[in-house]
Order: C-alpha cells, then structure tokens, then sequence
C-alpha cells in the first residue's frame, strides 16, 4: 500500500514572530523555516506503518517555493522513499494547495493520505478536508490514534469533549493531531541516504490546476498588548488583589 | 444577504458556541437560517427557533446525519449552501471537520475562525498561534467561515420565532462508519463556557496532583484546564487542553498554575480578563500576560490558596 504524507514549508514553531511596521505581514527574513510540526507526525506515521510492513512505499509532496526541497529532504531523511515539490511563488492557500494534491494523487494513487491538522502559519486547519471532499475520498481528522486494515482503517479522533472512534473506506485521508505519535530525529547516516532519494518537481501548470489565492490579506496586524502587571508578594496580597482590585472572585 | 448558520447541537439542545456564530451572522447582516442536522433532533430544532435575530431553522433529521460525519454533512451544506452568500459554523472541533469539506464541493475558500467582522466580504482572523491578526477579504461568491468561540458576544438562546422547515435530504454516502465515543463525564462547567478556569502545566508533576487544583475550582465554580505539556505527559486527557490546537478560551479570570506560557498556550488564553500566573520560575514567559503573577512553589501556593477560599 502506497502513503501520500505532506511537508509544507512553515516559519519554526519556536520562532516568535514578528509583524512588519507596514503591516504587510510577517518578517520572514533570516527566520528559520520547517516542516510543520502536524505533517511531522504525518511522516512519523507513514514510516512506522511502513516499518510495520502495512506500508510499501511513502511519497512526501511539498507546495510552495524552490525552498520546499529542503522540507522535503527533511522528511526523506526520516524515511519517506520520495519527494515530490509542486513548486510555485504565489501564496498558497488551502483549496489551491488541495486541488494540486487531488492531481498529485491522481498520479500515485495512494490508499492512504495523511496531513497535518493544520499549519502553523495560517492555523487554517482545511486542506486534508478540502483534498477528501475533491477527491470524494471519507476523512479521518484530528487523529490521535490509526489502524490500518487491507481496504479500511479505524481512527480514534481527538474531538472537544473526548475522544470518537470511526472507519473510514480505502482510500481515505487521516488528519494528524498532537498525539498520534512522537516524531524520532533524522540520524546524520539517514541525512546523507535522503540526498540521494529522488524529487520529482512539477509546476501548478503541468498538473493543470489553478492556484489561484481566493482570499486577499489587506493587512497584518500585532495583537492587542496586554497592559503589564504585577508581581505579588504572598497568596494573601494574590486573593486580597482578586477580590478587592480585579474583582473577579466572591 | 442570506446567512446560514450550520448548528452545534446534541438534539435535543442548541449548544453555546452556535449562539456565538449567530452573533457573528447578525454582525455581517441579513436574514438569517439555521441547520440543525442530526437524527431525533426535534427538541433541538425547537430551541434554534428561539434563538434571537433567527428567521427559519431548517431541520435535516436522518440516520444519515447521526453523529455529523464529515461526508454525508459536507454534501448536505453544500447542496443547501448554496443558495446563500455566507455559511457560518463555531470553531469547535465538529465545524472544523465539516466545513472545509463544504467549502471544497462549493468550489470556495474558507475563512478559518474569525475574530471580527469588518464587511460582508472582510474579516480578522488570528494567524501564527495569534501572534498576528490578519484582515482578509474574500473574492467567492459564497462565503464559507468558522467563528472564535471567544470573539463575539452570544445572542440570547430566547426571544426568537423562526419558522421550522423540514428538508428530505437524506444521502449517506456510506463511505465511512461512526463506531464509539469515550466522552469525559465532567462534574464542573466545560472550558469554552466557564467564568473562571485554573490550569494545570508540567509543573504540576502528574495527574495525581491536579486534585489540588479540583479543591479550588469547585470553591470557584470553574472549569479545570490543562497546558499541552500536562497532556503529553499523560496527567489529564486531551479534552482539557488550552492552546493553539487546543481550546481557545477567554474567561473573566484565568489561573495558570505551574504554566511556563509557550505561545502555543498564550494562544489559547490570552485573551482572558484577568490572568494569574503562579509559577516557581520567575523568568517564565507566563508572567508576560499575568495581570498578578506570584513566583512561588504551586505546592504551597495552592493549598494556601484554597484555605484562603474558605
């Protein structure tokens, strides 16, 4: 059984992003760039399953800028076999980027796609749902645990009072939450291995899909600022503040 | 302009966040419907009727739509959706699942948990774990949006006299099967609703001790929390998170105990009224976005805390 799993190309979680004085967005400039954590645990997933022998192969596709090689070598070091980059400059947005993954399917026919929850850039939490609902395929998200079988897979799904179990049909795509699985380290041996993996890169337009941002962002801005506080010096001062100051307890 | 507002609901009520996306329909203006969709779901399209600024509750009631899985609602909101201009449901895990499933048959972007509306075309929404509010502005003839839970005030749950339309639809696609839920049984109010939440963090040590924090929140009345280190660590389960990925929450008063405050968790809670940070680290990044912070151990802190309550 073939594994389709993504890789996009997102700022690192740690990084605390900054917004531009012109408020055109993000400074993006020498800040360090990922895979985003929720399609590390896609991979993370897809090779285990390989690993396991449920899988045969696992084909890693990026979306976005030349850059996304790097993404992508990130996760051939981590196991996937290939990579493919569907390269383009334009914003990519989440149909956009769903409707270059349908063609990218229907090229590999995968039993399996597994994505991020969401990215942590746009926090969008879409194009696994967008690429089922294209590609007519059932949907398992915010998987916190996968059992594959030969034509279906049962998912346990993180949902907001607990948790839900479903199967869904081969072929399906799985959504990753936070627990499904703790992503390992590359080992420098398998880094070397991943340069030598093949990357096939297409264009939007060889795959005959219009990419085209539907959503125009007029402006970033900063947060609102939380005025500063206060440090207090005891659990007395800390119920006399909430009581008498704040107000907000009885 | 026409609005429909796809309902969280257990059936038989009209869950909160659902009068929070009816807020943010009457912000954008127009007439506006409700879906309920569900199986027996009678009692619930009742109490939509009454929800204030409410016209017309459309009622799907079908095995098909039993536990709203994701392709047969998809189909259903895309086949009625599309004699609307906007198609709003809550940021709630339910409208995460469905929405952009409709939003792709409809062949339109979605606009992902607003926080405010600036037209009927433009709208802010939190990016980069609310690190940056961007104002964005779609181009489709359908707007398809999830609402911030925490970003408009809920409209009143009475007062309202919508009509009740019963639609046939009825298409289970059969592509996938629900099998079991393990819903947590809480004993305090739910995160997303509560006035006051105390929050535990790896501070904590292990689930053992979040009993400290049981004694104060049932002193307070509040909804028990939890960072995403807690529920990594196996101390308290997922539905108790606070975060980017977690629940978003603004309470009138947030205690985070034993939180050192990755973004990832400000995400979450920083738009709370009051916030508190008890923390033995004085250099944690909590301390930040605490109106009072207390450096202390949360081992003493805590229980003096609760003797205070009385």
């Amino acid at each position: 059984m073939k594994v389709l799993v993504t890789a996009k190309r997102v700022v690192d979680y740690n990084v605390n992003v900054r917004v531009l004085s012109d408020g055109s967005g993000v400074d993006l400039n020498n800040v360090k760039m990922s895979v985003n954590p929720f399609d590390e645990i896609a991979i993370e997933e897809a090779v285990r399953l390989k690993e396991a022998g449920k899988a045969t192969e696992v084909v890693v596709v990026s979306i976005g800028p030349k850059n996304a090689q790097e993404q992508i070598r990130t996760a051939l070091a981590l196991g996937a076999d290939r990579g493919i980059l569907v390269e383009t400059d334009i914003e990519v947005q989440p149909l956009g980027i769903a409707k270059a993954l349908k063609a990218i399917v229907e090229k590999e026919s995968p039993q399996l796609i597994i994505t991020g929850k969401q990215a942590i850039d746009g926090d969008n939490a879409q194009t696994g749902q967008m690429l089922a609902a294209l590609c007519g395929y059932p949907q398992a998200t915010f998987a916190n645990k996968l059992d594959l079988g030969d034509d279906s897979a049962t998912v346990t799904r993180e949902i907001d009072g607990g948790l839900e179990t479903i199967t869904v049909k081969l072929p399906a795509v799985v959504t990753t939450d936070l627990r499904l699985n703790e992503p390992r380290y590359a080992s420098l041996p398998n880094i070397m291995k991943a340069k030598k993996k093949p990357v096939d890169i297409y264009t939007p337009e060889d795959l005959g899909v219009d990419m085209t941002p539907r959503v125009k962002t007029l402006k970033v801005s900063p947060p609102p600022e939380r005025k500063a506080g206060i440090i207090v010096g005891s659990v007395e001062e800390l119920v006399d503040k909430l009581k008498n100051e704040a107000k907000v307890i009885g | 302009m026409s609005i429909l507002v796809i309902a969280e609901h257990d059936n038989t009520q009209v869950k909160g966040p659902t009068l929070v996306t009816v807020a943010a329909a009457k912000a954008i203006g127009g007439d506006i419907n409700v879906l309920i969709a569900g199986s027996g779901c009678g009692a619930a399209a009742e109490a939509a009727a009454k929800i204030d600024g409410v016209s017309k509750v459309l009622v799907a009631d079908n095995e098909a739509f039993a536990h709203h899985l994701a392709e047969n609602m998809g189909a259903l909101i895309a086949e009625i959706g599309k004699d609307y201009s906007h198609i709003l449901a809550p940021t709630t895990t339910s409208g995460k699942n469905i929405m952009p499933r409709a939003a792709a048959l409809l062949d339109v972007a979605q606009i992902s948990d607003i926080s405010g509306v600036v037209s009927e075309d433009t709208f802010e929404r939190p990016i980069y774990a609310g690190n940056a509010i961007a104002t964005v502005q779609s181009s489709d003839s359908i707007k398809v949006i999830t609402v911030r839970g925490t970003a408009f005030d809920p409209v009143s749950a009475e007062g309202g006299s919508a009509s009740v339309e019963n639609l046939s639809n009825s298409t289970d696609l059969g592509l996938s099967k629900w099998d079991k839920e393990d819903i947590v049984k809480l004993e305090r109010p739910e995160l997303t609703a509560a006035r006051i939440i105390i929050s535990g963090g790896r501070g904590m040590q292990n689930g053992e001790n979040f009993k400290l924090l049981e004694s104060v929140a049932d002193k307070l009345g509040a909804a028990i929390g939890a960072s995403r280190a807690a529920v990594d660590a196996g101390f308290v389960p997922n539905d108790m998170q606070v975060g980017q990925t977690g629940k978003i929450v603004a309470p009138e008063l947030y205690i985070a105990v034993g939180i050192s405050g990755a973004i990832q968790h400000l995400a979450g809670m920083k738009d709370s009224k009051v916030i508190v940070a008890i923390n033995k680290d004085e250099d944690a990044p909590i301390f930040q976005v605490a109106d009072y912070g207390l450096v202390a151990d949360l081992f003493k802190a805590v229980p003096e805390f609760d003797a205070l309550l009385g």
